[in-house]
């Protein structure tokens, strides 16, 4: 995984709330069998019109922001099913950073297991800054994992909270797998313990 | 000293380490694994050269893109069907046990878990799939994972996680004739909001969960995630021990009563105490009708489609005026109004055995409206063969239901069946987002009983007083 330290990029807004993941990337694109190449999917059916073609309103389909690195939206975003492919679908799109006042729980912790740092502010902080960044063509912040604070051009800084294992492990773009696999001795020992105490659970399925 | 929840009796019994900060490595007893989001964990066990530790703690089924026309034939879609050959190949290669799309035990994953008494209580259970919270209807701890955290419970039979906090919600009263656990979870939903959830696991307790079936708690539990909580959980009762009894991937002989044993203590102590309660009253409860694009906008039949204009906070309103443009619906127009063109009943949410029988009978004798166009897909190959050992095949087929094979279908249309665009749905399933069961397609989640009514009269009724 890669690490996330910091990021000063383009940011582009999507100023809606509750954006399911069904809307993040629509189910055709969930027969891949692979992680990448998923940009294709990303926000389908709202990046185009009725007839199919591209619809110009839309944030994605806009010059001013493309090569965007940071995506600003509303309460409870990436709601609905456990998918995956919703932040690998905005990481190949290029997005290494969500700023929202809310997000659904699977969705946000999807987003550390793939480079992506989810950002909460307050609702008023992200409506500030979607303000702004509506109204400022090039629009850029910076996000400070290691201080926890994100910073807009004129010098605010908002701070925000984030799980310090969690940091940890997308600050030095851990496999937790590996710090998992760490610990295989205590795993052991918990199955032998809970084999005596609950041994209807160790019989074999097949 | 304080009594624990269901939630901290079965916690504390899964925890392998914690840190000081609380961080867990939490024991998962039970994996179950399907075609869309485990090849890319699959893949990354063999680029990194892992094994799955505990093949034994594992089950794999193919659902979300399987035809539900004539299993004979191959699947028409190659896209689809390298998913689910994907599937084999993987459990082959790691020695994982697979129903395929022709054993008769397969079908949705979240319906199969518990007919085959591989869902336990007290037990943790994940599965690549936000709808795992079904699970918790046995008093398990079930939540959806993504796909890289399938890889970690296959190499380690562990996660990495931090106690939820708890809601509990507490329903009590009777429900009024022909209402469902579906109403109450929509009325749920409608109450708290999708986010209302985030951050918590929700104990349903109250007379009017208990008076459930485990079919209907299954129900309940199903839509948790919609309500923006990743688990939901019933305290196990006889009732839930007499449905795990003498199923195949369950407990016998000795086994079997020490497991019960453990199980009659696996409920939230008196003196315990929740982070948040919340209550309704069964008896308020209309039959629920999603109006909206999330599950949370939805009002009882014998209401009428919600007015922005009467609507005060700015976002709610805005929302409200985007869902109305996108479900083709008019302000204050009565719910019975609205007319539909298809009906889907079947999902993890309301497939199952008793949920065609409760079909099937508002059903009998009577014809699906000439303008609808109405399927029935049973949640499990042994739900089918049951269902047509009753005569509920022949029930539905006379009234003009399609009956189909078992699979996730038009929940998420990822295979053949799904909506074009306009046309209105009445479906038992569990998301109305936008273009769920097809771009441009609108969905009214519904519960069984309704879903029957609507597709024989072609639009909404109150079953309550329906013939």
């Amino acid at each position: 995984m890669q690490a996330f330290t910091t990021l000063t990029g383009l940011v582009a807004p999507l100023d809606r709330v509750n954006v399911d993941t069904d809307q993040i990337i629509p189910k055709q694109f969930l027969k891949t069998i692979k992680r990448t190449g998923l940009r294709e999917g990303l926000f389908f059916d709202w990046r185009r019109k009725k007839d199919g073609s591209p619809d110009p309103n839309f944030f994605l389909n806009q010059a001013r922001y493309q090569g965007a690195t940071i995506l600003l939206t509303r309460d409870n975003f990436g709601s609905g099913s456990s998918r995956e492919h919703a932040p690998w679908a905005l990481l190949d799109q290029g997005f290494r950073c969500v700023i929202a006042p809310s997000f659904a729980d699977i969705f946000y912790n999807n987003c550390f297991q793939n480079g992506i740092l989810p950002v909460v502010l307050q609702a008023d902080e992200v409506l500030s800054i979607m303000k702004d960044v509506t109204g400022t063509e090039g629009y850029r912040l910076t996000v400070d994992l290691g201080d926890q604070r994100v910073t807009t051009p004129d010098g605010a800084a908002y701070r925000f909270e984030v799980d310090p294992f969690r940091k940890d492990c997308l600050y030095r773009g851990l496999d937790s797998i590996g710090l998992t696999l760490q610990h295989e001795a205590a795993i052991t020992a918990y199955e032998r313990r809970r084999k005596q105490d609950a041994p209807w659970l160790f019989t074999d399925i097949r | 000293m304080a009594g624990s929840t269901l939630l901290d009796k079965i916690w504390e019994s899964h925890v392998v380490r914690s840190e000081p900060d609380g961080t867990t490595l939490l024991y998962i007893d039970r994996q179950l694994v399907h075609e869309v989001t485990s090849p890319q964990a699959f893949e990354g066990l063999k680029l990194a050269g892992r094994r799955p530790r505990r093949t034994a703690a594992t089950l794999a089924v193919p659902d979300h893109n399987v035809p539900t026309t004539d299993r004979k034939l191959a699947i028409a879609d190659p896209i689809s069907a390298k998913q689910i050959q994907t599937l084999e190949d993987n459990c082959r290669d790691f020695g994982i046990t697979l129903y395929g799309m022709n054993d008769v035990r397969q079908g949705v994953v979240h319906v199969i878990g518990p007919e085959q008494g591989f869902t336990l209580p007290g037990t943790t259970i994940v599965c690549g799939d936000s709808h795992t919270s079904t699970h918790g209807a046995f008093g398990a701890l079930a939540f959806g994972i993504g796909t890289s955290e399938v890889e970690h419970v296959l190499a380690t039979q562990c996660l990495i996680q931090k106690r939820p906090k708890t809601m509990e919600i507490r329903v009590d009263g009777v429900l009024s004739d022909r209402c469902s656990a579906k109403d109450i979870i929509l009325a749920i939903i409608g109450k708290i909001g999708t986010a209302g959830g985030t951050g918590y696991v929700i104990e349903y307790t109250g007379s009017a969960i208990r008076a459930l079936s485990m079919e209907g708690r299954m129900t309940l539990c199903n839509m948790s995630i919609e309500g923006g909580a990743r688990a939901g959980m019933v305290a196990p009762d006889e009732k839930t021990i007499a449905y795990i009894k003498g199923r195949p991937l369950a407990p016998k002989g000795d086994l079997f009563e020490q497991a019960v044993n453990a199980w009659h203590k696996l409920k939230t102590d008196a003196e315990a105490r929740y982070d948040v309660t919340v209550t309704l009253r069964a008896d308020d409860i209309a039959p629920q009708v999603s109006w909206g694009t999330n599950p949370g906008m939805v009002v009882g039949v014998d209401q009428t489609v919600p007015d922005p204009k009467t609507i005060s906070d700015e976002n709610t309103k805005h929302a409200t005026e985007r869902a109305l443009e996108y479900m083709g619906l008019s302000p204050n127009m009565p719910i019975t109004g609205i007319t539909i063109d298809k009906v889907f009943i079947g999902s993890c949410t309301n497939s199952r055995i008793e949920d065609l029988r409760l079909a099937a009978s508002l059903a009998k004798g009577k014809r699906v409206a000439k303008t609808v166009h109405a399927m029935v897909v049973p949640g499990s190959g042994l739900v089918k063969q049951q269902a047509e050992a009753e005569g509920l095949d022949r029930v539905f087929r006379e009234a003009g239901f399609e009956w189909r094979e078992a699979g996730c279908s038009m929940c998420l249309a990822m295979n053949a069946d799904v909506l074009q665009p306009g046309e209105r749905c009445a479906s038992t399933s569990n998301r109305n987002f936008e273009g769920r069961q097809g771009a441009g397609g609108r969905t009214h989640l519904v519960s069984p009983a309704m879903a029957v009514a609507a597709a024989i009269e072609g639009h909404f009724v109150d079953i309550r007083n329906w013939p």
